[in-house]
């Protein structure tokens, strides 16, 4: 990274390692910030109190909890294909983590079309549900495996085409390129505060968020894991580490499409060129602004999550089909021509 | 069971409260006697709140028809059956309590036999059935009873092809009372296992957790005081006390 | 409103043919797909068995008995004070309301009639274990169609509630507190001006209920046209309550039935009704329900009158013979005894009505052609409570 050298395998181990701490660094604060407290002032309750200074330790305990209990398989399970699922998804989440910029230059992978990847990669996700619906030998888990088989394929369209208008404007389908152009831009020639996109993709940038909690399965998309029907749906046969994995990377999708979505249209981790700071400050600044943002992104996914009712699977659909991508198409043909006048 | 004096039986409250005659329930009496000629045997008023007529086992379908059809009653509320046998176990263990209070009034305490009575509107078989439905317009409820065929093959029509929500009630009288609904679509068990044995409540089925075990409650009471006049409950304003609590 | 007729006959008619269309038209494998008796949508023990095609509901088949307690055997070697503590089990959510039946038939046989105080008061408590128990139900039907949070909302405020009905009887949940002929105490010292600021608390209750769930336009589209019930079928299968008058059909008992029983008379309030029968409709009639309840009790508490809580009645309880039939509109629909009585400190037989097991009779009829997700709307919106279908 920055002035050091290392042998390329060393580099590799460090880049994961950093990967997997963001990971599991940010997905923890998520579930104790949100899950645990700021939801639980939603419903005026107090959370968990007991463990550690404000429960702050909680999610140690359920860890601790979860890891002893025991991986139990049903008997008909297709038992690798049960077994490797939560492994899968959370695999889709790591990475689509490596690719959310943190800095200039700083990623854990570079690539060039980063976009494009991370929104290929986080399809993966769809397979790792769909293996665990099939292969636990549930109803129930089939049923919110096909359910969200359905909802993800059908919600991942709005959300590139959501992105289509950022990458029209921005011109390039590289994160860092995005982020760059986000800060270098101005408002009318007036740069204060840079050019995040969330001005000028609103609409894009609403249709993401609502096909983001669709791909997270948040309510009201919640239909493949509604719990007071499909019981936890695909997850339903799940104990132990596995579903330790499964919640993990529940959350950390959340931080993740977060990340992204601050990426895309708050500025990701820049701050205006205006306001003069420099690049080398902006290596251990920019990680800080990003998570912030993303944060903040995730509250309002959680927001949403305890507030609304679920939709039913056809009225998810209908949402999609009929509403979401329409919109979208009529956001990118109307970025495309104010693009070409400006 | 009959342990304490008591006053007559035949003492229903019809004859107590002091009413002009009910011209509503009067008036479905008579339409409902036209409606059926000879199949309505028998009928109560409670004038002003109730009314129960009781019809023959042929007509039991046709007078829930007739009632919803003709007179109105189109809410149904519900579908059960009484068994008029005297518990051959009394009261079970608990029992003994009805012993020490007839030893202290100085009554005999030996059981005598009971005779079989039926009910309001009276009935020649063991067991009956009864339903009660409800006009919602006009705001009146009847109960209609009918006895079944015969204590050992005790059948009766069907009330689901003019009620269909009588089929979860008759499935429930069937595996409870033993009773066959003639053109039931389908009589299953509804509370009990499917290979449960027995109609449990019939008189003659025992609370078998009552026979191991006297009720708690009853064992370490201690003896009850005894009503003080003979006159019956009605009479006796002397021993009320505040809390009119009888345990 | 205009189109509610059509709407329901187009339902009905859907419904009907859905088992014949479904199997073939598609011609696929059904799928038998077990819901409960561990299932957290079903309020206990209730399991349906449903046939289905994809995620459409072929049959349903409803199956009970988990929690069959055998109140109507037990109810033949208990003497009346005993059965009223046996009966406050029925309806575990609005106990009270169970008591004042029974106690009402048992009254009537004995030709006894509570003071006016005692009558007011029993009143009063109904009412406040309606408001405890619909309010709940407010909640989750929330939390049946996904919302979490007002189940949260709920909770908390029908605590207020079930501490004043505390206060009075002892008990939060099985008051065990009417009498034959009156009550076991008068209400506490300070009692009634608590109970007027709970009732302001509820009325903000059913306020934000009806801002969190009847406000939101995907909690109208989970339950408008969802389960809708014609009148003529609601009162086939004997639905009561909120159930029928959502229906379209204008029946309470509280107000149409039960004359001088209760303090009903003495108070105005009114009865709605919905003409659609679907889920959204029993949901608002419910809603209104709790709102008028408020107002009864805050009259009732105005208008207290003074005077003994208690009849003059035998110490020893035995019951004339004779048998009787009382219904009230509890919270969950129309509860009734038929006690029938020979004479003795026990009664010889008592069919216990309750209302939520003619409500799910109705569910087999009603689930036919529907999709998974409305399984739960449906059962979350008919209300039952596991308790008042096994008995």
């Amino acid at each position: 990274m920055i002035g050091l050298q290392l042998a390329y395998w060393q580099e590799t181990i460090l880049r994961i390692v950093i990967g997997l701490a963001a990971l599991l660094g940010l997905t923890g604060a998520v579930v104790y910030l949100y899950l645990f407290k700021f939801v639980s002032f939603m419903q005026s309750r107090l959370g968990p109190m007991e463990a550690g200074p404000y429960g702050s330790l909680q999610l140690l305990a359920e860890v601790g909890k979860w890891l002893q209990k025991e991986d139990v398989f049903t008997e008909r399970a297709d038992r690798f294909v049960f077994a490797a699922s939560p492994f899968v998804v959370i695999l889709s989440t790591f990475m689509l983590f490596v690719v959310v910029p943190g800095g200039p230059g700083d990623e854990v992978a570079h690539m060039s079309n980063s976009l494009l990847y991370a929104l290929a990669i986080s399809a993966i996700s769809v397979l790792g549900i769909l293996m665990a619906g099939w292969s636990s030998a549930n109803k129930y888990a089939l049923l919110g495996g096909l359910r969200a088989a359905g909802q993800l394929v059908a919600y991942e369209l709005p959300m590139i085409l959501a992105v289509v208008g950022v990458v029209i404007q921005a011109g390039t389908l590289n994160l860092q390129e995005i982020v760059a152009a986000q800060s270098s831009g101005g408002i009318f020639g007036w740069g204060g505060i840079g050019n995040p996109y969330i001005l000028t993709q609103f609409v894009g940038f609403i249709v993401f968020l609502i096909a983001m909690q669709a791909e997270l399965t948040q309510t009201p998309f919640d239909m493949p894991v509604a719990e007071s029907e499909l019981v936890a749906g695909y997850m339903v046969e799940y104990t132990g580490i596995r579903f330790l994995v499964y919640f993990i990377a529940e959350f950390a999708t959340a931080v993740g499409f977060s990340a992204i979505a601050a990426t895309l249209f708050l500025g990701g981790w820049g701050l205006p060129e205006s306001w003069g700071i420099g690049r080398g400050a902006m290596h251990v600044i920019g990680p800080l602004v990003v998570i912030v943002k993303a944060v903040l992104l995730t509250g309002v996914v959680f927001w949403v999550r305890f507030t609304f009712p679920r939709f039913r699977e056809d009225q998810l659909q209908r949402l999609a089909w009929k509403f979401l991508i329409p919109i979208s198409l009529a956001n990118i043909v109307v970025t495309a021509v104010l693009k070409v006048v400006f | 069971m009959e342990k304490v004096p008591h006053v007559s039986t035949t003492d229903t409250p019809e004859e107590t409260v002091e009413v002009e005659p009910d011209e509503l329930r009067e008036g479905l009496v008579a339409q409902l006697g036209e409606l059926l000629g000879d199949s309505l045997l028998d009928h109560a008023i409670l004038p002003g709140v109730d009314l129960t007529v009781r019809v023959a086992n042929e007509a039991w379908a046709q007078a829930a028809e007739e009632l919803r059809y003709v007179l109105g009653a189109r809410y149904f509320c519900f579908l059960s059956a009484l068994d008029w046998m005297p518990s051959p176990y009394g009261r079970y263990l608990d029992a003994e309590v009805d012993k020490v209070l007839a030893a202290e009034a100085g009554e005999s305490v030996d059981k005598e036999p009971e005779p079989m009575v039926s009910g309001v509107c009276g009935g020649d078989t063991r067991l009956q059935v009864f339903a009660r439905f409800s006009n919602v317009k006009s705001h009146w409820g009847i109960t209609v009873k009918a006895d079944v065929t015969s204590d050992d093959d005790p059948r009766i029509g069907t009330l689901t092809k003019v009620f269909a929500g009588a089929d979860w009630h008759e499935r429930e009288a069937w595996e409870m009372f033993g009773i066959t609904f003639d053109g039931h679509p389908g009589l299953r068990h509804l509370y009990l296992p499917s290979d449960f044995e027995g109609h449990p409540l019939r008189k003659d089925f025992p609370l078998l957790a009552r026979i191991v075990k006297p009720w708690p409650g009853i064992v370490d009471v201690e003896p009850m005081p005894v009503v003080e006049s003979a006159d019956g409950p009605a009479a006796d304003a002397a021993a009320a006390t505040d809390e009119g609590d009888a345990s | 409103m205009t189109a509610v007729t059509d709407r329901q006959k187009l339902a009905y008619i859907a419904q009907q043919a859905a088992d014949a269309r479904v199997n073939v038209e598609l011609e696929t494998e059904g799928m038998t797909l077990n819901l409960g008796p561990q299932h957290p949508a079903t309020h206990g023990t209730l399991r349906i068995v449903a046939r289905l095609d994809g995620e459409q509901v072929i049959s349903a088949d409803p199956i009970m008995g988990y929690m069959h307690r055998g109140y109507e055997k037990l109810s033949e070697v208990r003497n009346y004070a005993q059965i009223t503590t046996l009966v406050n089990r029925i309806d575990w959510l609005g106990s009270f309301a169970n008591e004042v039946p029974f106690i009402l038939a048992a009254e009537r046989l004995m030709g006894v009639e509570a003071p006016p105080r005692a009558k007011w008061i029993r009143t009063i408590l109904f009412e406040m274990a309606r408001i405890a128990n619909i309010g709940l139900f407010l909640g989750e039907m929330g939390l049946q169609v996904g919302a979490v949070s007002p189940t949260f909302y709920a909770f908390r405020d029908r605590e207020f509630v079930l501490n004043q009905i505390e206060a009075v009887t002892g008990g939060r949940f099985h008051p065990n507190f009417d009498r034959i002929g009156g009550l076991k105490d008068d209400l506490p010292k300070g009692w009634i001006a608590d109970t007027k600021a709970v009732m302001v608390r509820m009325a903000e209750f059913c306020d934000l209920m009806e801002d969190l769930l009847l406000g939101s336009e995907i909690f109208e589209a989970r339950c408008r046209g969802i389960g809708v019930i014609p009148p003529d079928v609601a009162l086939q299968y004997g639905l009561s309550g909120a159930n029928l008058r959502a229906s379209g059909i204008d029946w309470d008992l509280r107000r149409d039935a039960n004359h001088g029983l209760l303090a009903y008379d003495d108070v105005e309030f009114k009865v709605y009704t919905h003409p659609d029968g679907d889920s959204f409709a029993r949901f608002w009639v419910r809603l209104q329900e709790v709102r008028e309840a408020i107002k009864i009790v805050e009259q009732l508490c105005d208008g207290l009158p003074s005077g003994s809580i208690q009849a003059k009645v035998p110490r020893i309880i035995k019951v004339p013979a004779g048998e009787a039939f009382v219904s009230t509109e509890n919270p969950l629909g129309e509860m009734g005894y038929y006690i029938v009585s020979k004479g003795d400190l026990n009664p010889f037989r008592v069919k216990i009505r309750s209302a939520s097991f003619n409500n799910v009779s109705i569910v087999p009829w009603l689930l036919r052609g529907v999709y998974v997700p409305d399984i739960i709307t449906i059962l979350g919106s008919l209300y039952f409570i596991l308790g008042d279908i096994d008995r």
